[in-house]
């Protein structure tokens, strides 16, 4: 997708850390070096790490305010639809007014807005993606249980291995390693 | 011996302090902290403990439980082949009680479920973090009891082969529902509700199922966790979309929580009978859900704890939690029972004070009295610390407290169909075999799902535990032994 560069092949340079402090602030030294194309992994949300990855705000409420418009207008059209189609007299009442049947759009917000939050959740994130060059660096699969990793990949305008090696040296990294899918690294 | 320098204090030195300096004079209370987890444990062993439980060999003493729940769900079975094949006269409904046992477990399941949503999403938005030890089963345990709950409407209309005719789907006579009817607002919200439980739930498991993929050793593991983890690679940036995702869930899970067995309560409260025709139904609803649901997950989880040697992940401090909220939601029923009669008096309707007095003192007293005293006397027992430390009495008296939630429910139903306005129609009503063996049937189905549950997915949410009940899991905590390691390697 880009000019090939010297680095074709390589997905990225992988650091481990091992304390949730330790990622922190090598998060914070990453940011503050510019990189855009990079990212941390944590068996766990690590409190605030957005803040030191300089992440903007989450775009998943919009599609919960999406889901939850979608849902109430759905329930307006249908109970509307319906006692038109069917106009059946209940006590003498109108065929439709917003009150009597405000449980149904209430239901149907919070369902389609809970779609929207999944949903939303899963397009924000790319998700589902069963194939990550990631998941064939061995040491990686940890992250799902006691390490940290950041990885600086390659594709980032400013990369270059030497740079992003000290810089994650200095960060406090350890098994600094070059991460590049087909070849296992060492 | 010259006497100590004075303690520094704020006016010590010249002139006003800036911001700064007061930081660097005045030091924080350091209150110490209850641990959420005992025992001082690391990631490590937190995720070893749980995934354990589900890639162990298939305990012996599983096969036995499931066993003896697929025989008991049996009697569901039976008991619903029976009543399609035969018809609804089966059950012990006639006039005036039309609405029997179905109706009291279809309420009783639905209720239990409460908990779970009340764990996962209001404690959430409240930051209880002792939450994070017990929600995933508290979660599974709502599904699988609104599962159980939707077997009874679905079978009380009695032609089942119609139940679709629930939903708003065009049939034969281009009849469309009466959406004035509450009934109708329950099948809304009970859909609604069981959906956006499964959704909530299966979004908070996903990174654990990451876990149990990366940790598969055999193709069918690897497979199976590996479709269900959706690629989830633990990325902070994901971390950072799931995070807001889950407390929206948690925030939407609220409202639709309150509002389910509030629209469970309109089902009588929307009708003209005495002793249903309340304003309090609302609210005593939800407090009796919660209240019942707190009584099934101690009944769940303490013998979860003691056979999977969960000690350190619930611990006292989240028993203690679970028992003060039992107390709490059961002292709001009983102060709701208390007010029902003092209503029926004060709104001087003799028809409604009839049917409190009637209630309390009528045929169905006996059913009343086991009402009271399992829901607002035993209960009351967690006012002592000592009770809330004897597990074994705690799970006794959550016990006590679902028969007590079934009876009211049983109570609030009947009494009010047996004894209405005209004493010519009275009646008493009796369940059948039939009644009893379905109903019965139903903790055997909730068993099944229940032991499916513990034998193939995370009990625990433990990326959640990891990251609310570990004190290293604070970025900013570095003075924690366990945090050591990284400044040590850095000199």
């Amino acid at each position: 997708m880009s000019a090939a560069r010297p680095q074709d092949g390589v997905f990225g340079i992988a650091a481990t850390f091992w304390t949730a402090p330790d990622i922190y602030h090598a998060c914070e030294k990453v940011r503050d070096a510019g990189y855009r194309r990079w990212d941390s992994y944590c068996p766990f949300p690590v409190h605030g790490l957005h803040h030191a990855m300089g992440l903007k705000r989450s775009r998943v409420p919009f599609f919960t305010f999406i889901g939850g418009m979608l849902g109430f207008l759905t329930g307006l059209t249908i109970v509307w639809y319906m006692n038109m189609d069917y106009p059946l007299v209940v006590g003498g009442k109108p065929y439709f007014s917003p009150v009597f049947p405000f449980p149904i759009f209430y239901e149907l917000t919070i369902l389609l807005a809970a779609f929207g939050t999944l949903g939303g959740m899963f397009i924000t994130n790319r998700l589902p993606r069963h194939n990550h060059p990631l998941f064939d660096y061995q040491p990686f699969l940890q992250t799902s249980d006691d390490r940290f990793m950041i990885v600086i990949e390659s594709s980032d305008p400013a990369f270059d291995p030497d740079r992003v090696r000290a810089l994650l040296e200095e960060a406090g990294g350890e098994e600094i390693t070059v991460v590049a899918p087909g070849a296992q690294a060492a | 011996m010259p006497p100590p320098p004075p303690p520094p204090t704020l006016t010590d030195t010249a002139g006003p302090l800036g911001p700064g300096e007061v930081a660097g004079t005045v030091k924080p209370v350091d209150l110490p902290r209850k641990p959420l987890v005992l025992g001082d444990r690391s990631y490590h062993w937190v995720t070893e403990k749980v995934c354990g439980i589900c890639e162990q060999k298939t305990p012996t003493w599983w096969w036995w439980s499931f066993a003896i729940a697929c025989g008991i769900a049996s009697f569901t079975l039976m008991g619903l082949v029976y009543l399609v094949a035969t018809g609804v006269g089966v059950w012990g409904l006639a006039n005036p009680v039309n609405w029997g046992w179905a109706i009291v477990n279809f309420v009783f399941w639905i209720g239990i479920g409460h908990a779970g949503t009340l764990i996962s999403a209001v404690l959430c938005l409240l930051q209880q973090r002792w939450r994070t030890s017990i929600n995933r089963t508290a979660e599974a345990m709502t599904i699988f009891a609104v599962v159980c709950a939707g077997i009874f409407p679905l079978f009380h209309v009695g032609r089942v082969w119609f139940a679709w005719w629930l939903f708003p789907l065009p049939n034969a006579n281009w009849i469309w529902p009466n959406f004035r009817s509450p009934l109708e607002w329950d099948v809304f919200a009970v859909s609604t509700y069981g959906t956006v439980s499964v959704l909530f739930w299966y979004m908070g498991m996903i990174p654990d199922l990451g876990t149990l993929r990366d940790r598969a050793q055999s193709t069918w593991r690897r497979f199976f966790y590996g479709t269900l983890a959706m690629g989830w690679r633990n990325s902070s940036r994901h971390w950072h979309n799931y995070e807001m995702a889950y407390l929206l869930l948690a925030g939407l899970s609220t409202p639709l929580v309150l509002s389910v067995h509030t629209i469970v309560s309109f089902d009588f409260a929307a009708s003209i009978l005495p002793g249903w025709h309340t304003t309090i139904f609302p609210p005593y609803f939800v407090a009796g859900a919660i209240f019942s649901g707190f009584g099934m997950v101690l009944t769940l989880i303490l013998p979860l704890r003691a056979v999977f040697g969960l000690h350190d992940l619930v611990n006292q401090y989240h028993i203690d939690a679970m028992c003060k909220i039992t107390l709490a939601t059961g002292s709001m029923v009983g102060y709701a029972y208390a007010m029902e009669f003092f209503i029926a008096w004060y709104g001087a309707n003799p028809y409604e004070g009839f049917a409190f007095i009637n209630r309390a003192f009528g045929q169905y007293a006996w059913a009343y009295w086991i009402m009271i005293s399992c829901n607002v006397i035993s209960p009351q027992l967690f006012w002592f610390r000592k009770i809330r430390e004897n597990t074994a009495l705690v799970w006794i008296i959550s016990i006590f407290v679902n028969v007590g939630m079934w009876f009211e429910r049983f109570v609030i139903t009947v009494t009010s169909l047996a004894n209405d306005f005209l004493p010519s129609s009275w009646g008493y009503y009796s369940p059948t075999i039939v009644d009893i063996f379905t109903f019965f049937g139903t903790f055997g189905v909730f068993s099944v799902l229940f032991l499916l549950f513990l034998r193939f997915l995370p009990l625990i949410a433990f990326s959640e535990v990891k990251a609310l009940s570990l004190p290293q899991a604070d970025p900013h905590n570095h003075d924690h032994p366990q945090n050591q390691r990284g400044q040590e390697a850095r000199g």
